[in-house]
């Protein structure tokens, strides 16, 4: 029992990292109706920073937010001036000119870092606790509360803030949100910035399990497209749930059955979405579209 | 006082010109009426106000010279455009709705406000957690009108607001558009193909052709003209 206790909770430690980056995507998709697999590339960028401020003599906290800072102006930045002219046109084009991106910045991280993975500390030390029998890191238990924080915060802004009903109603309906003066572009740079911080949280969440390198998140990213698609694509909530379910039934399906083992259990996730979206196409938490005429 | 004027103001979407050449005026306090068939140009005017679609021409608004400006900018001059059909956010509920529409205010009379507009349109009071999209054609239009109401415009456009609604429903809002005239004295311009109902609450009208203006003068004056009477009120 201690040992499935264990398994899970360290599946819902890797599940809140998929969860971080998926809540990204969802962020996003919710904003402007597009998937943006740039936000591996653009998280693995910001994770950099941090490990090069940190290199550079900053303490970890600043490095962290250093990076947390670059993250949200990276994001900023890349919808203005690369995402902008696309976002109007043909959804099809724009998740490519996405996918161009990722390669970019893959390919700014390795031309001033190099392949060769990086250590990074971790932020909650190394300690395990002995809870009754059963063992858990502090870095597991720091994982999982950073994202329930985060997913708090989030509902806090658009639940509870001016700025989260405006991103909401620009999400929604731009045209419409515009003729009451929502600053619409400016609240898609927001949204963007906003995502792409969440992913630079995932950047260094994985960081010291996985190490900094320019392929560190590509995993993680296929994971969270899969929770992200599993939890609806437009239910945050939805999408964290979907998470932690990926990274419980990774974890238990590679101890439990036999067959499966380390390899084959990267594959167990996707077989488990696959039947979910067959019986339930619109997700965990997705709304079916339904139009009142 | 002029409010708003339009200056021989054209209108295309691409390549094709929608609007050749529109020109009228709304004075402070004035309600102005568009009145013409489908596909004469009558929302493409608000649009063109309200920064929609690429114009030509010159539109000032209180002195202001507003023409090419982004929807946004409009808006926070103190124009509200009540577009066609859906006008409301439907993943927002209806009280968030009110709240968007107030967006650019700073002051502390919003829920005040919302109180004004669950007054005017008594429908919405019990929809007031629901979701925009969950509601009726006409409690929809209701929360249009309402969104616009709470940006306490100088000037609300307002385009077929009877569009799709039982003939009961339509009368119903466009009591409460009256009561709005009478009350708070916002300026108008009003797109109706229910001339009737448009001269309920306007002054003057124009009436568009293919996208010129082909008549315009007072109430009285174009319903006593035949072409009037025969295309626009039924005989």
């Amino acid at each position: 029992m201690e040992y499935f206790i264990q398994l899970v909770i360290e599946g819902l430690a890797t599940g809140s990292i998929y969860g971080a980056l998926a809540l990204a995507i969802v962020l996003v998709n919710r904003a402007t109706g597009l998937i943006n697999f740039a936000q591996g590339g653009m998280a693995v960028v910001s994770t950099f920073v941090a490990y090069a401020l940190f290199n550079a003599g900053a303490p970890l906290a600043l490095a962290i937010l250093g990076a947390i800072v670059f993250a949200f102006v990276l994001g900023a930045f890349l919808e203005r001036v690369i995402v902008r002219p696309f976002e109007r046109g043909d959804p099809d084009t724009a998740v490519v000119v996405t996918i161009g991106m990722f390669v970019l910045l893959g390919g700014i991280a390795a031309f001033f870092f190099g392949y060769e993975p990086r250590q990074f500390p971790s932020f909650f030390g190394l300690e395990t606790l002995n809870l009754g029998g059963v063992f858990v890191s502090l870095r597991s238990l720091g994982t999982i509360v950073v994202l329930a924080v985060v997913v708090v915060l989030l509902q806090l802004l658009f639940r509870g803030t001016k700025l989260g009903l405006a991103m909401r109603a620009v999400a929604d309906n731009p045209e419409s949100a515009a003729l009451s003066g929502l600053p619409v572009s400016r609240l898609l740079m927001i949204g963007w910035g906003l995502a792409s911080v969440l992913g630079v949280i995932a950047g260094v969440l994985v960081a010291p399990q996985l190490f900094v390198s320019p392929g560190m998140l590509d995993f993680v990213l296929v994971y969270a497209l899969a929770a992200a698609i599993l939890g609806g694509l437009d239910s945050p909530l939805g999408a964290v749930v979907a998470a932690w379910f990926i990274g419980v039934i990774e974890n238990l399906a590679g101890a439990y059955i036999d067959v499966i083992g380390n390899d084959l259990k990267i594959a167990v996730p996707f077989i488990v979405m696959i039947v979910i979206l067959i019986v339930r196409p619109q997700g965990l938490f997705g709304r079916k579209v339904v139009v009142r005429v | 006082m002029t409010l708003l004027e339009l200056e021989n103001v054209t209108a295309s979407y691409g390549h094709a010109q929608v609007l050749h050449g529109i020109s009228f005026q709304v004075g402070d306090n004035d309600a102005i009426g568009i009145l013409g068939a489908n596909g004469a140009g009558k929302s493409t005017t608000l649009r063109a106000i309200s920064g929609m679609v690429q114009v030509g021409g010159k539109i000032t608004f209180d002195g202001t010279d507003i023409t090419g400006f982004r929807p946004d900018k409009v808006a926070s001059l103190g124009i509200a455009h009540v577009p066609e059909g859906r006008g409301t956010i439907g993943d927002l509920t209806v009280r968030d709705n009110l709240r968007v529409g107030a967006y650019l205010r700073k002051d502390k009379k919003v829920a005040d406000d919302i109180e004004l507009c669950l007054d005017l349109f008594p429908n919405l009071r019990e929809r007031i957690g629901s979701n925009a999209s969950a509601l009726s054609g006409g409690e929809q239009q209701m929360l249009a009108i309402s969104r616009a109401i709470m940006a306490k415009p100088r000037l609300i456009l307002l385009d077929e607001a009877s569009l799709g609604l039982a003939p009961s429903t339509a009368q119903n809002v466009y009591r409460a558009i009256r009561r709005l005239r009478t009350e708070q004295g916002v300026a108008m311009v009003v797109v109706e193909q229910n001339a009737m109902l448009a001269f309920s609450v306007v002054d003057h009208a124009i009436v568009l052709e293919t996208g010129s203006t082909s008549l315009a003068g007072s109430r009285d004056e174009l319903m006593g003209m035949d072409e009037v009477r025969r295309a626009y009120l039924g005989g």
